[in-house]
């Protein structure tokens, strides 16, 4: 009775339980209990959100060991945490603290402007962003188990969210649209693996779980982007840099599982407060647009 | 007969293709009035915690729990596992579950998702063939009632077990392409069950 670890399957299937919850940014183990009694099916350690990162500037890197494993003894859902684009020692940090999930992602400063981590000589299974279809296999070629629109994180304005959410979608309902003669040119055109480009074009989807990111301050973003076919939502900032983060997240919660009844996401709306600011993505100067890092 | 599958969180889509696959007609339960148009239910698997809390929140908590003690034929994977032990261990603080299975389980037992593994095992349901299970960041069983049969074990550890109308499942056969556990389920206890009650 062979017991394998990190198989596709494993790693694919623990994002297939993730589907239609909300995972939250934390920076701190009273965050994280905050997000877990709201009913976030995992959290995301990160020493400070986008917003803050916006805000601060300066070089993004992995968390503190320390804050990750305190965060981790104090929830029972999955801990995720973030690594830089290319740096796989960080990677292999965070999976020697036994983190569930690691994100290379584009909200912390690239390490390399070429490669992304070979994620299949992982035993963890990672989340990548990705803007339009070509990006997400190009992710999943590399071993990622899950993608995420990128979206732009820490603005609070959910546009670039929906606007990759409608690239990736229209791209793949392009594919299924196909000759299978004109899947070659098609895969040429996306940069991406033939055989990757030829599954999605037949079973009409990613071979992996999409969920949506970058951007989504209220329960109706949330909702807005799981009847855009999200099959569950990242909250960053949105959270904790809001009024009332504990009724907030609850409320993303519900409108997550309800997003196809108005009735449910009014309620779920109600005296939340003040949500984050927000900046509006296109008062961004290029160089300080997150989603454009990585390709 | 109609089935559900809970539709709070989770993998329940893979659930509706596995049932599909044996015949059945499945429909998604979110709602109290849908609970109530089904003859038996599937609990995915997800977070337990979300799960809990939505049924609390969107009143599904109490009619669920009284439709299990009252007989409805449920199947738990991983997370529904969970959902239908009278006993949790290593749980969130105040963490609900529907109950009704007379077993003690420990959450995320096998460990953290590095330590997530597929295997071939046995299931005890007549025939000898292994089933490949899936498993992440699975519970496993600690307690047995007496009424409370192991249909599977890893190393000693009770990973599938059945009480009359209920089973429950440590892994996740709905990830794979074989579909011997749902079948069981509908044949051999959600079946005989409902001939019981009428």
């Amino acid at each position: 009775m062979a017991e394998v670890t990190g198989t596709g399957r494993v790693k694919r299937g623990m994002a297939e339980m993730l589907k239609g919850g909300v995972i939250m940014d934390v920076v701190n183990a009273e965050q994280a209990k905050i997000a877990e009694d709201a009913g976030a099916v995992a959290v995301m350690a990160l020493e400070r959100v986008p917003a803050d990162i916006r805000a601060q500037g300066g070089v993004a890197r992995m968390s503190d060991p320390d804050m990750i494993e305190k965060i981790q003894a104090s929830v029972s859902i999955p801990v995720m945490a973030k690594a830089r684009i290319g740096h796989f020692v960080e990677a292999q940090v965070l999976q020697s603290l036994g983190v569930d999930y690691i994100d290379e992602s584009e909200v912390l400063t690239p390490a390399d402007y070429k490669n992304h981590i070979d994620k299949w000589n992982f035993t963890v299974p990672f989340v990548c962003g990705a803007t339009n279809l070509g990006e997400a296999l190009r992710r999943i070629n590399e071993g990622a188990a899950m993608i995420r629109s990128k979206g732009e994180a820490g603005t609070g304005d959910v546009s670039n969210a929906m606007q990759h959410m409608r690239e990736i979608n229209g791209e793949i309902r392009r594919l299924s649209s196909l000759r299978e003669d004109e899947l070659y040119v098609a895969a040429k055109e996306l940069q991406a693996p033939y055989e990757l480009v030829k599954e999605v074009a037949e079973k009409g989807k990613l071979p992996v779980v999409l969920f949506t990111a970058g951007g989504i301050a209220t329960p109706a973003d949330a909702a807005l982007m799981m009847s855009m076919g999200a099959d569950g939502v990242f909250i960053g900032s949105g959270i904790f840099k809001s009024g009332n983060p504990a009724q907030r997240a609850a409320a993303c919660v519900r409108a997550t599982t309800f997003w196809d009844d108005p009735k449910v996401i009014a309620d779920a709306s109600r005296g939340l407060g003040e949500a984050m600011v927000g900046i509006n993505v296109a008062d961004l100067p290029a160089p300080h647009r997150l989603a454009e890092r990585g390709w | 007969m109609k089935v559900g599958v809970l539709a709070l969180q989770g993998d329940v889509r893979e659930h509706i293709s596995a049932l599909i696959a044996c015949g059945v007609t499945p429909t998604t339960v979110r709602r109290p009035s849908e609970l109530a148009g089904v003859d038996a239910l599937v609990l995915p698997g997800g977070e337990s915690t979300t799960i809990a809390q939505l049924a609390e929140i969107f009143g599904l908590f109490e009619p669920l729990k009284l439709r299990v003690a009252a007989g409805m034929p449920v199947y738990g994977s991983c997370a529904g596992m969970i959902l239908l032990a009278d006993q949790i261990l290593d749980a969130k603080v105040d963490q609900k579950t529907f109950g009704g299975l007379d077993i003690t389980v420990r959450r995320n037992a096998f460990g953290r998702q590095v330590d997530s593994f597929e295997s071939d095992i046995s299931f005890n349901d007549g025939s000898n063939e292994l089933i490949r299970a899936v498993f992440i960041r699975a519970p496993w069983v600690e307690r047995v009632g007496k009424d409370v049969e192991v249909l599977s074990r890893v190393d000693s550890h009770p990973v599938a077990v059945r009480s009359g109308h209920l089973l429950a499942t440590s892994f996740h056969p709905e990830l794979t392409a074989d579909h011997r556990i749902h079948r069981y389920f509908i044949d051999e206890v959600a079946k005989p069950a409902l001939q019981k009650v009428k």
